[in-house]
């Protein structure tokens, strides 16, 4: 194959002196288009036979291995020793939750109310907001607080909060000496770094379902998933963080004669200090994203409410917990962001006078133990009046997001059908009527043609897996979804992200939206777009592109903006038309950046995959989401995620391969993001 | 020299994956380039040998890649070399513990970095004191010893700022004092000014003189810019592609360059400013020429001398530093060091 060789000559390279080889390369798309017009060939008189189809109930023998395996080592709780010592963790964890929750949220029996009350807790909550950040910070903490239990989901909110505040100081506890150790030491590195990268490519729903098997439903899973997902991004930053102390600082510290020991503590650190806060902050906003989705293996929390609300259809009862999340996910960005511009401020004499300050601090510390105390022993400050307004909310909200419907089906319902005959149908027609054999080779192919024989090696092996797991149908038309959603993200990426690049006052309007969207737990999405397109694959896909189209745009805008003034002065005063600008200069060199946003819209449309089978996209969605809601369906479930898993990988590695392979510009470019998705 | 304040013997740097095995092999005597192409080895340094004497202020001076950066590296084994011996006084630095190399990091060598090196999140009382804390000093004799080197740098009243408060002139004050803070025995300075404009260079440059006078420490200068060299330097050493070119005072250097390449590079020096009479004079045609004149040590340099030798009409007899008298300048031999300048 000849499409894969040139760019190599080009890698390995000549000596530095002699004249670079100027082998023209063949253009890849000219194989990729030959492969993809063989295979509609093929499928024309093939079509619909060998398609794999497992009709809803059935299960096949791998599946039900599968299940058997789970039920032995459920069965074994007691004597196989992994399960004693998960167990075991269970049965801590467990135990946390349900003391913290007995303090803050739950009745402590035999008293009818929690140790602390909403008062209590709500001035405490208050005061740490002051403490750590500024009084702006405890005004937001305290409206959010009195908003949780304005709206009747005091205790909802307690738990959530619960969940990430574990999972939090447990990330921090295995993050930050991972992050270190990954940030000075290169094999370590080369040890933490597949495996973080395996866990961000994960679709979180993935993780579920193993991990209940060994630490069961409820709250111990929950704070396990969580952690898993919200690490990562906290040994990376922190890594990151120590890897980027100039050299110089180091050099500075081994002339004076510091020990390993010292330049760790009084020089990396501390220069890291701001970079890992921001690792903290984003742990922080996984942590709830995660938290919120964990209610599906019954983890206590908001998530719960607005579960429920989506499995009966009902957007008006998901609304008002959905939007207390997105009030949680706000004032924890902001807490921790403020937290870490505070030391700066203070060390330079900003803010108030050290002894106002303090006075402050001592004399609210003081109001608020007073309310903890009140709490305890005034039933109204123990528990929060019960106002009525989330009812009233998700009633009146169920009538006004009717009304909005109503107006707006004549838009949203051409749209949703254009997208749906012209785009999805034809492609998912294409994809899961295949004949396996006939998608399997010709996937195989293109992989090999656009990323040679280290793309094609892994797509096999996944290509494989997937067939075993006995999903392939499902697997195709969760893939049709995909590509479908991941066009239109780039559609929309490359359409805003060049706006916002070339005119600064879109970006300034458009920036802080994609920030809002990024910190929205990917949960929420699905409330207003169930609300606006019903239940369908298409809801799905909308659900999809809102999570993943902030990251991509960002992407592409920064990329578009990185091409240098001064070139973009020189083709402006050659007479370039905007478009031209556009299409000559600024795509073309920011294809790096483009393919990055490609790679990772695609990632995040997938990890969305199984939360949109709760709106009726189906296929491996569906079959994860049921595969913890039926015992007897587990095993398909199972398999359904690491059929998930296999599509993720498969995808990631062509993407990743086919840019390896590409010309020179492209490969300087890494091909993730310094937080992935799940 | 056993009285040498630092003494650097047959100093290599190779580097590369097999770069110990190199040394001693013909390969060594490969130009840099051809190397480089053979086996993937870089010469940093190669077989630099010379003394410091107490008090010296002493300059490496070579453009980008010449090794100097590495070099004052190796002296302190921030990189550690392939191969040579590093004295100081009566210690060997190359063949030290980690312990010990540490104990003379803290105590008996400073260094002052390009780029400052100041720690950002620590005020600049704090920085200055930062090597006093790592001694494990009692924090009031720190403070006050580093408030002392504040005031001796001329930054007293800036205590209390963060680094990025300041100039960079300013900041590099700041560098000069931690060094200081140590009381080293030998002050590294790697290539402290370069990053400052010409004007603050000046004054930073004239700092240094007078620390030096005050404190009298040696000082090992690296740096890319010869008037800089030819103004601080007791001694110059050229370094080219790690390899030392020449040594010697700056009017020697000036006068008497070792090859075509530092020829060019002392070409636009002016020369009335560096040369010394013992450059222009010439030999006396016998011991009584130009008896009565004025005389002049032959270490007076060309500008300093040329009001003697103008106003004298006729000769200037010339003496060396045993006051024999060694030779004799006149109104023209100044004239062609001046005028040769104009041209």
């Amino acid at each position: 194959m000849s499409t894969a060789a040139p760019p190599k000559v080009i890698r390995q390279g000549p000596a530095p002196d002699a004249p670079p080889v100027l082998a023209e390369p063949t253009p890849r798309w000219k194989p990729v288009a030959v492969v993809l017009l063989l295979w509609l060939a093929v499928w024309w008189f093939t079509k619909g036979t060998d398609t794999l189809v497992l009709a809803g109930r059935d299960r096949t023998p791998v599946m039900d291995t599968l299940a058997a395996f789970r039920d032995r080592m459920i069965a074994g709780r007691e004597s196989n020793p992994v399960m004693v010592v998960t167990g075991a963790l269970a049965d801590a964890l467990r135990g946390t939750v349900s003391f913290l929750q007995r303090v803050i949220s739950i009745p402590d029996d035999p008293r009818p109310v929690p140790q602390i009350g909403w008062l209590g807790v709500t001035a405490v909550a208050t005061w740490v907001g002051y403490a750590v950040a500024n009084w702006r910070i405890a005004l937001l903490v305290l409206g959010t607080f009195l908003s949780f239990g304005a709206f009747g989901y005091w205790s909802h909110s307690m738990d959530l909060l619960i969940m990430v505040g574990i999972a939090v100081v447990l990330s921090l506890a295995v993050g930050i000496p991972l992050g270190i150790l990954a940030g000075t030491n290169k094999r370590a590195n080369s040890i933490i770094e597949p495996v973080l990268d395996f866990l961000q490519t994960m679709p979180t729903f993935v993780y579920l379902l193993p991990i209940v098997l060994f630490f069961g439903i409820g709250s111990a899973s929950a704070v396990v998933c969580t952690l898993l997902y919200a690490v990562p991004p906290l040994i990376r930053i922190s890594a990151h963080g120590i890897r980027t102390v100039p050299p110089t600082m180091v050099e500075v510290a081994d002339s004076i004669g510091l020990t390993r020991w010292q330049r760790l503590l009084k020089v990396q650190l501390p220069l890291a200090k701001r970079t890992i806060i921001v690792g903290l902050n984003q742990t922080t906003l996984a942590a709830l994203s995660m938290a919120t989705i964990a209610s599906f293996v019954n983890g206590p929390g908001l998530g719960k409410p607005v579960l429920d609300g989506l499995r009966i259809n009902d957007t008006g009862t998901a609304l008002v917990p959905g939007l207390l999340i997105v009030a949680m996910a706000i004032m924890l960005d902001r807490a921790t962001t403020a937290a870490s511009e505070r030391g700066d401020i203070m060390a330079r004499g900003g803010g108030l006078p050290p002894r106002l300050h303090r006075a402050i601090l001592i004399g609210g510390g003081v109001l608020a133990a007073v309310a903890v105390m009140i709490s305890r022993q005034s039933l109204w400050a123990a528990e929060f009046p019960d106002l009525g307004w989330g009812r009233a909310i998700a009633k009146g909200a169920g009538d006004v997001i009717t009304a909005i419907t109503d107006t707006l089906s004549p838009i949203t319902g051409p749209f949703k059908d254009a997208i749906t005959y012209a785009l999805l149908n034809p492609l998912q027609a294409f994809l899961s009527e295949s004949p396996w054999w006939l998608a399997a080779a010709a996937i195989a192919l293109l992989a090999y043609v656009l990323g040679g024989l280290r793309a094609l090696v892994p797509t096999v092996v996944c290509l494989a897996g997937m067939v075993f797991f006995g999903l392939w149908n499902n697997a195709m038309v969760t893939l049709a979804m995909t590509l479908v959603a991941t066009i239109l993200c780039m559609v929309i990426a490359v359409v805003v992200g060049v706006a916002m690049a070339r005119k600064r006052s879109a970006d300034l309007l458009i920036r802080p939206i994609l920030d809002a969207g990024q910190t929205i737990p990917a949960f929420v999405y699905l409330i207003p777009c169930l609300a606006l397109f019903g239940p369908s694959r298409f809801t799905g896909i909308v659900a999809a592109l809102a999570y993943a189209a902030p990251v991509s745009i960002k992407l592409v805008a920064d990329g578009v903006k990185g091409v240098s003034a001064t070139t973009m002065e020189a083709v402006r005063s050659s007479g370039a038309s905007t478009m031209q600008q556009i299409r000559k200069v600024q795509l073309p060199m920011a294809k790096a950046s483009l393919m990055l946003a490609t790679n990772q819209g695609l990632l995040f449309v997938l990890a969305m995959a199984v939360i949109s089978g709760m709106v009726g996209a189906g296929a491996l969605g569906y079959d994860v989401v049921i595969g913890f809601s039926r015992s007897e369906e587990w095993g398909k479930g199972f398999a359904a995620g690491a059929t998930i898993v296999l599509l993720g990988i498969m995808i990631d590695r062509i993407a990743r391969r086919a840019a390896e392979a590409a010309p020179d510009q492209w490969k300087r470019f890494p091909m993730r993001a310094p937080t992935g998705p799940f | 020299m056993a009285d040498a304040a630092l003494s650097v013997q047959n100093l290599w740097k190779v580097f590369g994956p097999n770069a110990e095995k190199l040394i001693g092999t013909p390969d060594l005597e490969l130009s840099r380039k051809e190397l480089q192409a053979k086996s993937g080895h870089v010469i940093g340094v190669r077989d630099v040998s010379f003394d410091v004497a107490p008090g010296e202020v002493f300059v490496v001076m070579g453009l980008s890649g010449s090794g100097k950066s590495t070099l004052v590296r190796l002296i302190t084994r921030l990189i550690e070399p392939t191969s040579g011996t590093v004295m100081l006084g009566e210690e060997n630095l190359t063949t030290m513990d980690e312990e010990k190399l540490r104990e003379v990091r803290r105590k008996r060598v400073s260094m002052v970095f390009q780029h400052f090196g100041l720690l950002p999140h620590r005020k600049v009382i704090d920085n200055v004191s930062f090597g006093l804390e790592i001694r494990g000093e009692d924090k009031t004799r720190r403070r006050a010893r580093a408030q002392n080197m504040v005031d001796l740098v001329g930054l007293s009243g800036y205590e209390q700022n963060f680094p990025d408060q300041l100039s960079g002139g300013m900041q590099q004050r700041v560098g000069l004092a931690r060094a200081l803070a140590n009381d080293p025995d030998i002050l590294m300075f790697d290539e402290p000014f370069s990053a400052l404009d010409p004007l603050i260079r000046r004054d930073m440059q004239n700092e240094v003189i007078r620390l030096h006078h005050e404190v009298g420490k040696t000082m090992v200068f690296i740096t890319h810019d010869l008037a800089e060299a030819l103004k601080l330097g007791d001694r110059i050493m050229i370094l080219r592609d790690g390899a030392i070119i020449q040594i010697g005072t700056p009017d020697e250097v000036v006068a008497a360059p070792a090859d075509d390449y530092v020829k060019d590079f002392v070409s636009d020096v002016p020369k009335s400013h560096v040369l010394t009479l013992k450059w222009v004079m010439r030999p006396p045609a016998n011991s009584e020429e130009g008896i009565g004149a004025p005389t002049l040590p032959d270490t007076t340099i060309v500008r300093d001398a040329a009001r003697t030798v103008l106003a004298t009409d006729g000769l200037v007899r010339v003496v060396n530093a045993q006051d024999e008298f060694v030779g004799v300048v006149d109104d023209e031999d100044i004239l062609r060091v001046v005028v040769a300048e104009e041209g």
